[in-house]
């Protein structure tokens, strides 16, 4: 399934998921895949009809337990651009 | 004269001046024009929503609590929530807050530059709670104005930018392991305190870290701000509606009594139509049970923060960005500043441990208040999920940080307890200046709202200005001054 739509979550959809944000963005971008649309919030607003692909930190691995392993990102360490990076890759292809 | 009347007039709304303010950075950032469009408006809706949702928050849930915790228990009740109130803030301090906040953001850079604290803070909500917080004690109690206001404000706002995150440093850098990233959360001098209760237990022989036990994940659904307000507000709701009911509230107004005659009945008792009237039946056809009431307006608060919080997203989502661009090309090697989940990942199990004693200590905090209360009158502070789960948890990060699975439980118990006392010792600040049932949550914001909320009360105008620009230079000069540590 093509990938147009990342959207980035964490509990209040303010801060952490802003800052991850904007590292996917950067990372999409150097990935050559600029058409793609990054988006931040809640992880109330969280279901697998939002986005296309869904980054969140690993303490809420948990939470979105209920959306496919393909078309997720769970990330050790939220602020780790070279783990977000790889891991993007591999979604992304 | 037009003309001027017309700039005056957009430069005192405050939510088309917080869009100039993100039209500001995306053209600094020499974005393409549609981006510029779109950010700008974007920004200019989100404090429109913000807006709709604190009258909402009010209406809906707020006013009536306060109002019925009154009636029930002769004591005012107090739910800390930092929307709540800087929702109701920005109604009256809306256009000094923008100001304050453009202007802190830029002496943060300064800060980050020329003192030994080279923080950049990119928690905007928090950044934009504290301008609207700095706004209310300056502007409504320091009786400032114009152009004072906003230079004392965003003197104050920019030392808190790098101050806070300097002092959650000392356990920060143990958290994550590098000294390249800080935390940016005004919860910052109860994390702090959790650090230092938790270095107690630093020399245990037998120390444990918290991610070497197993513990169950299940409560990982609380983390969903929409539903753990919803439960603790309909809790909340029940238990005060339930003893009003007891007390007789239902029999004050007699069936069909019209709302001006209810008015006067219910005036009484500091209960208003207005607030009351779906709960009391009043001019309605259909009637309401309590219980039903109860539960549906617990939820309302829920529903009110939920808007506000789109709202303040809404707003962030362009002005974080452009304050980052601005500040990585200023000061290359300033460290940002992060919202208190970032620190989550560090220790999973230290959040839902931290949150569990960190909401205890507060219920324990609560009784003592309580019992205080017998004897002075103070307000109730009641322990609301949102600041235990955010802030406790990052306590319990920080006290598992120093001293492993006790120092996480003992340094979020005392967190607890310390966010409940601040906002009681900080309530009066805001309850002279016209804010009742509610309060900001996070210590930082207690702290600075009593010692400026009591600094106004002895220094006034120029002075006032003179000593928030003095704190705001000490940094500076102390590092132009004092000797530096051999590297």
């Amino acid at each position: 399934m093509a990938i147009r739509k990342i959207m980035c979550a964490c509990g209040s959809g303010l801060g952490s998921s802003l800052i991850v944000h904007m590292n996917t963005e950067e990372v999409v971008k150097k990935l050559g895949h600029s058409e793609i649309e990054v988006d931040h919030t809640t992880i109330s607003d969280i279901n697998p009809t939002a986005a296309d692909l869904f980054v969140v930190g690993a303490d809420l691995g948990d939470f979105i337990a209920n959306i496919p392993e393909d078309r997720k990102v769970v990330l050790s360490n939220i602020l780790d651009k070279a783990e977000l990076e790889e891991k993007l890759k591999a979604k992304l292809g | 004269m037009a003309v001027l009347d017309f700039i005056v007039n957009i430069l005192s709304t405050p939510a088309i001046l917080v869009g100039l303010l993100a039209l500001v950075g995306l053209c600094l950032q020499h974005k393409p024009i549609e981006d510029v469009v779109k950010g700008t408006i974007k920004t200019i809706v989100g404090f429109l929503v913000l807006s709709a949702g604190a009258s909402f928050l009010q209406t809906g849930s707020l006013l009536a609590f306060g109002e019925l915790f009154n009636y029930a228990f002769n004591m005012q009740g107090v739910v800390p929530n930092n929307e709540a109130v800087v929702a109701d803030a920005l109604q009256n301090f809306g256009t000094s807050s923008a100001i304050i906040m453009a202007l802190g953001m830029a002496l943060n850079i300064v800060l980050a530059r020329f003192s030994r604290m080279p923080y950049i803070f990119l928690t905007g909500h928090h950044t934009l709670y504290m301008a609207c917080m700095i706004a209310v004690i300056l502007g409504g109690a320091g009786h400032l104005e114009g152009v004072s206001l906003y230079i004392a404000g965003g003197c104050l706002l920019g030392l808190i930018m790098v101050l806070s995150p300097a002092y959650c440093q000392v356990t920060f850098r143990k958290v994550t392991g590098t000294d390249g990233v800080a935390l940016g959360h005004f919860g910052g001098i109860g994390y702090w305190f959790a650090g230092v209760i938790g270095k107690l237990f630093a020399n245990d022989p037998k120390r444990k870290s918290t991610e070497e036990i197993n513990f169950p994940k299940r409560l990982v659904f609380l983390r969903d701000t929409t539903v753990s307000i919803s439960i603790t507000m309909m809790v909340f709701f029940l238990i005060v509606v339930g003893v009003a009911v007891a007390k007789g509230l239902l029999n004050i107004v007699p069936a069909g009594t019209d709302a001006a005659a209810a008015a006067e009945l219910l005036a009484p008792y500091g209960l208003t139509v207005g607030n009351l009237g779906a709960l009391l039946n009043i001019g309605t056809e259909t009637k309401t049970n309590w219980i039903v009431w109860a539960l549906t307006s617990g939820m309302s608060f829920a529903g009110g923060v939920y808007i506000i919080l789109s709202g303040v997203r809404l707003i962030i989502g362009e002005i974080v960005p452009a304050f980052k661009g601005i500040a990585d090309k200023l000061v290359p090697g300033a460290k940002p500043a992060l919202d208190c989940p970032v620190a989550f990942t560090y220790a999973p199990n230290a959040v839902i441990i931290g949150f569990l004693s960190s909401f205890i200590g507060g219920i324990v905090g609560l009784l003592i208040l309580n019992g205080i209360n017998t004897a002075i009158p103070v307000a109730l502070i009641l322990p609301g999920v949102v600041p235990h789960f955010f802030c406790g948890a990052t306590a319990g990060v920080f006290g598992n940080a120093e001293g492993g699975l006790k120092g996480c439980i003992a340094g979020s118990f005392a967190h607890g307890l310390l966010i409940t006392f601040l906002p009681m010792i900080c309530m009066p600040v805001f309850s002279a200046l016209g804010y009742v049932g509610t309060t900001f949550s996070d210590a930082d914001f207690s702290w600075m709202g009593i010692v400026f909320g009591n600094t106004v009360n002895f220094a006034q105008g120029g002075l006032l200005v003179a000593i928030c620009v003095i704190v705001y230079l000490l940094p500076i000069i102390y590092n132009f001054v004092a000797p530096k540590k051999q590297a």
